[in-house]
C-alpha cells in the first residue's frame, strides 16, 4: 500500500506549517515536507531535493547514489552476460 | 519521469530475466512444488499484473499475493461505520478513492453519497483539513486507512489541527500494522512460503529492523522492493541468490529511498499520536492482536468514534466468501468459489474484488492471461 | 441548395438583468430577449432566423451529397463549465459533430437544447453560445433549431446542452465496428488522455497544478483525409468517456477478434502520465474529445497513417497495435517491460487511489 512518486521539490510555501511545491513533470501540488526536514537539512536547503511523495506528504529524501548504484548493479548484469555470452561463442567455434 | 522510467527499462529486465532463469535452473526446483514468494504489499500486487511480471517468470517460481491491502483487509461492519457518520447530519466524509466502493452490509460509501450523504474524495488528509478550514459550520471526518506508510501523514494532519485549534475535524481511525499480518501469514498452516517481497513503502518509515523476526525465527529470507517492475525482479533475483547460497536475510533492495532506521519524524509523529489497539478486526483474517491503532486521549477531540455513536458491529463475510483464504496467499483468485460468477467487479462480494490492488480485482482486470500464452 | 423564406430583418431583444430567472423560460417577451440575446446573435444563421418550430432542408440537396443521412444526439453535463481548452459549449458542437464525423458523414446540420439553472450569469451564457458559434464555423456546420428552458435552483447544476445533429454519408463511405479482421492496423491521431486529465485538474478536488488542456477538436476534416488517403478504413470511433480501453474493447467484441497494443507505441503527454502515477489512475480509460481510433487493413495502414500526420490535428498519429485472430473479444497490452497484461472494460468510474 503505497501509491508514491518521485517529484523535485521547487520552492518553500510556507515555513511555519512545512509546506512546499513540488514538480512531478509538469504536474504540481502543495506538499507537506516536515518528515524530510532535520537539524541537518533544514526547511530551505530542502529545495530541488528529489522526494518520494505519498498522499501530499514527502516522506523520503531519494538518494541519487543509491539509486544510480541500483542501475549500475542491472548494467553490469548485463555486460558479464554478454562476456559470458561472448566466450560461449568463441568456445563452441 | 525520473526515478521511475529507469526502472522500468526493459533491457535491464531482460537481464534480470536471464539470471532468474539461470538462477531457478541452477536450483532444481520440482515441478510440481515452485517456489512460492509472497509480495506482502497490494502496490506490488498492482505492479506485477500491471506490467504482467508473472507471466515473464520461469515455471519454477510463483508468487503469492499477499494481505498488505488495507482495503481488502477491511471489514464490513467498519464500512457501516464509516456509513453512518457520513448519513449524519452536518458531517462532510472525507475519504480516500480506495474506500468508496467496499460493500458494507447495507451500503458502500459510494451508494451512501447517492443517497445523499456528503462524502467527498481527498487525495490528501492535508485537503479534509482544508475543507474543515472552508466548513467551520459542518463536521468534517477523514477515514484514516492504511498501514504505517499513511500513519504519519494522517498524524501529523491531526496534530496540525491541534496546532490552529480547528475543532470540526476528526479522524476515523483505522490505521493498521503489518507486522501482525506478516505474523499471520507466517503462522498460517496452510502456507509454506519460501520467501518475501516486502513492503517499500511501510519500511521507509518503520525501517528494516521490525523484520529481523522472519529471518531469525521464521527463519524465511525477505527482500524489501522499490515498486518498479525492475525493483520487483531485482529482488526476486536477491531472493533466489539468498537460497542459492543458503543465507536467511532481511535484504533492502529499496534503498534509494528506504534507510535502516526508517524515517525519524514520520515515527514521532505517529507515537505521538497514537497507541496500539489491544485487539483489531481484519476481514478474512479475523481478530489480531496489537494490529491496529488508536488515537491516544490527548487526542480524544479529533477521533470520531469517540465523537461520533457508531454502530460498531461485527459483520461476519458472506457465506461464499474466500476473502480470508486469498488473502493468506492460501489460494488463487480464480480458485476461490465466486471468483468471476457471484463476484465480479460490477457486483463484489468482497473488497478483494472492489479494491484496485486486491488480488481478485487486479487478477480479473490484468491477469487472465495464462503463462505460456504470456511467454509468446 | 437550402434557402430559407426571406426574413424581414428585426431587432434582436436583450437582456438587461445580469443572471437568468424562471421569467427567462416563461415563453413570454423576457424568454425572447434571451434567446435572441445568447443564442440568436451569436449563431446567426439564414436557417436558424425565421425562429419557426423546425428548420427546414431541401431533400433533394442532401441527396445529392450522398445516399445516407447520420443522425446523432448526445447531453453534454461536464463540471466545469469552463476549462483549460475548452468549455461546455465547445465541447456539445465538437462532441456531436465528432459522431457522425466517424460514421464517415459530412455534419450539416446542429440543433441545441439548453435546459439552465435560475441564478446563471448571463455573461456566461453569452460567452458559452460564442463559443459554440465558433466551433460550429469550424466545423462548417450550422445551428439550426433550438429550445431553452429554465429550471429552479438546484433542479438542475447551472447548465445542461443536448446537441443533435444531422450529416450526409457519401455512397462509398462503409464503415461498421464489426469490420475488423486480424492483421488489420489499430491508429491513432494524437496524444490520449488530455481532455479527462484535463476535466479531473480543473475540478480541484485534488489540488493539483498542471499545464494539460483538453483536446476538445472537430475531426470531420482529419476523417475526411483519412477516407480519401485509405479508402479501407473498416472502422473509425472517439474515445470519449471510457477512453481508448473501451472503444478497443467494443471493437474487438462487435468484431469477434482479439487486439493487442504496443505499450511504448501508445502517445501519452509526459504531464498526464505524471497525472495518472500520482492518482494511480490508468490513462487509457481517461476520456479524449479530439482523438479518433481507426482500424485500417494491414495495406493500407501506411497511407492512414501519413494521412493522419499531415494534418494539423494529427502530428503525434501513431500505430498503436494490430487486430490478432486470438479469443474473440480480448485486448491486451504487451507492456512497457515486455510482459503482457489484459486491458478490461472499465467498471464504473475509475477512482484515484492511495494504494
Amino acid at each position: 500500500m503505497c501509491l508514491g512518486i518521485p517529484g523535485r521539490i521547487i520552492k518553500i510555501d510556507d515555513n511555519a506549517k512545512k509546506l512546499a511545491t513540488a514538480d512531478v513533470s509538469g504536474v504540481r501540488r502543495q506538499v507537506n515536507v516536515a518528515c524530510i526536514v532535520d537539524a541537518d537539512h533544514p526547511l530551505e536547503a530542502c529545495v530541488g531535493d528529489w522526494v518520494l511523495i505519498h498522499v501530499g506528504f514527502a516522506m523520503s529524501r531519494i538518494d541519487e547514489a543509491e539509486a544510480a548504484e541500483t542501475l549500475r548493479i542491472l548494467t553490469e548484469l548485463g555486460e558479464a552476460q554478454q562476456e559470458l555470452d561472448a566466450m560461449r561463442r568463441s568456445a563452441a567455434k | 519521469m525520473k526515478y521511475l522510467d529507469e526502472f522500468r527499462d526493459c533491457a535491464k529486465a531482460e537481464f534480470l530475466l536471464k539470471e532468474i532463469e539461470g538462477l531457478t535452473a541452477s536450483l532444481s526446483i520440482p515441478d510440481d512444488r515452485p517456489l512460492q514468494f509472497m509480495e506482502v504489499c497490494g502496490g506490488h500486487t498492482h505492479s506485477i499484473f500491471r506490467y504482467g511480471v508473472e507471466g515473464m517468470l520461469p515455471h519454477g517460481i510463483e508468487l503469492v499475493h499477499g494481505p498488505g491491502c488495507p482495503v481488502c483487509v477491511l471489514p464490513m461492519g467498519r464500512v457501516d461505520d464509516c456509513v453512518a457518520i457520513a448519513e449524519q447530519t452536518g458531517v462532510i466524509f472525507a475519504t480516500f478513492g480506495d474506500a468508496m466502493r467496499v460493500p458494507g452490509s447495507r451500503k458502500s460509501l459510494m451508494q451512501a453519497k447517492a443517497d445523499g450523504a456528503d462524502v467527498r474524495m481527498v487525495y490528501s488528509p492535508m485537503d479534509a483539513l482544508k475543507l474543515a478550514r472552508a466548513n467551520p459550520g459542518r463536521e468534517v471526518v477523514f477515514f484514516g486507512l492504511g498501514f504505517e506508510t499513511t500513519m504519519p501523514s494522517t498524524a501529523l494532519t491531526i496534530l496540525d489541527a491541534e496546532t490552529e485549534g480547528i475543532e470540526n475535524f476528526s479522524v476515523f481511525c483505522n490505521h493498521i500494522t503489518i507486522v501482525p499480518t506478516i505474523k499471520a501469514i507466517l503462522d498460517s498452516p496452510d502456507l509454506r512460503l519460501d520467501g518475501f517481497i516486502g513492503p517499500g513503502h511501510v519500511s521507509m518509515v518503520i525501517g528494516t529492523a521490525p523484520y529481523a523476526f522472519i529471518a531469525r525465527h521464521y527463519r524465511k529470507p525477505m527482500v524489501i522492493a522499490g515498486f518498479e517492475p525492475l525493483d520487483i525482479l531485482q529482488s526476486i533475483w536477491m531472493l533466489l541468490r539468498q537460497i542459492k547460497e543458503g543465507r536467511i536475510e532481511i535484504e533492502n533492495q529499496y534503498a534509494r529511498v528506504v534507510l535502516n532506521a526508517g524515517n525519524a519524524p514520520a515515527l514521532n509523529a505517529v507515537s505521538k499520536v497514537y497507541e496500539l489497539r489491544e485487539f483489531f478486526e481484519w476481514r478474512g483474517l479475523g481478530s489480531i492482536e496489537h494490529s491496529g491503532v488508536r488515537l491516544r486521549e490527548a487526542y480524544a477531540r479529533f477521533d470520531a468514534e469517540r465523537k461520533f455513536a457508531i454502530p460498531n458491529v461485527r459483520i461476519a463475510d458472506p457465506n461464499a466468501c474466500q476473502c480470508g483464504e486469498v488473502l493468506k496467499g492460501v489460494i488463487k483468485p480464480h480458485q476461490c468459489k465466486v471468483f468471476g460468477s457471484a463476484c465480479t467487479p460490477e457486483t463484489p462480494l468482497g473488497a478483494l474484488m472492489v479494491s484496485s490492488e486486491g488480488a481478485c480485482a487486479a487478477y480479473y482486470q490484468y491477469g487472465r492471461i495464462k503463462r505460456h500464452e504470456a511467454a509468446e | 441548395m437550402n434557402v430559407a423564406a426571406p426574413v424581414r430583418p428585426r431587432t434582436l431583444g436583450r437582456v438587461h438583468v445580469p443572471t437568468v430567472t424562471l421569467a427567462h423560460g416563461g415563453g413570454g417577451k423576457a424568454m425572447k430577449d434571451l434567446i435572441d440575446d445568447v443564442f440568436v446573435r451569436a449563431f446567426d444563421n439564414p436557417l436558424l432566423a425565421p425562429l419557426d418550430d423546425q428548420a427546414r432542408f431541401d431533400l433533394a440537396d442532401l441527396a445529392r451529397r450522398g445516399d445516407r443521412l447520420a443522425f446523432t444526439t448526445d447531453s453534454f453535463v461536464v463540471d466545469p463549465l469552463i476549462f483549460p481548452g475548452g468549455d461546455i459549449g465547445k465541447l456539445a458542437v465538437c462532441g456531436t459533430v465528432n459522431d457522425l464525423a466517424v460514421g464517415g458523414a459530412v455534419p450539416l446540420y446542429l440543433s441545441c437544447a439548453a435546459i439552465v439553472e435560475e441564478g446563471v450569469k448571463i455573461d456566461l451564457l453569452r460567452q458559452i453560445a460564442a463559443s459554440m458559434a465558433a466551433a460550429a464555423r469550424e466545423a462548417g456546420v450550422a445551428i439550426v433549431a433550438g429550445d431553452t428552458k429554465v429550471v429552479a435552483r438546484g433542479a438542475c447544476d447551472k447548465l445542461f446542452l443536448t446537441t443533435t445533429g444531422v450529416g450526409v454519408i457519401r455512397e462509398s463511405v462503409k464503415l461498421g465496428a464489426n469490420r475488423a479482421r486480424p492483421r488489420d492496423a489499430v491508429l491513432v491521431n494524437g496524444l490520449l488522455g488530455d481532455h479527462g486529465a484535463a476535466i479531473l485538474c480543473a475540478r480541484g478536488d485534488m489540488a493539483l497544478d498542471t499545464p494539460i488542456e483538453s483536446d476538445c477538436a472537430p475531426l470531420h476534416g482529419l476523417i475526411a483525409a483519412l477516407l480519401a488517403a485509405a479508402p479501407g478504413v473498416r472502422f473509425v470511433r472517439d474515445p470519449t468517456r471510457g477512453g481508448l480501453a473501451t472503444v478497443l474493447n467494443e471493437i474487438a467484441e462487435a468484431s469477434g477478434i482479439a487486439i493487442e497494443i504496443d505499450e511504448r507505441a501508445t502517445p501519452i503527454r509526459e504531464e498526464v502520465k505524471a497525472f495518472c502515477e500520482i492518482l494511480g489512475l490508468d490513462p487509457l480509460y481517461l476520456a479524449n474529445e479530439g482523438k479518433i481510433v481507426a482500424i485500417a487493413p494491414a495495406v493500407e495502414a501506411d497511407a492512414a497513417l501519413a494521412a493522419l500526420t499531415t494534418h494539423p490535428l494529427g502530428a503525434r498519429a501513431a500505430i498503436i497495435g494490430r487486430v490478432q485472430s486470438g479469443e474473440p473479444g480480448r485486448v491486451t497490452m504487451r507492456t512497457a517491460l515486455g510482459g503482457r497484461r489484459i486491458v478490461d472494460m472499465l467498471v464504473g468510474e475509475q477512482l484515484p487511489r492511495i494504494c
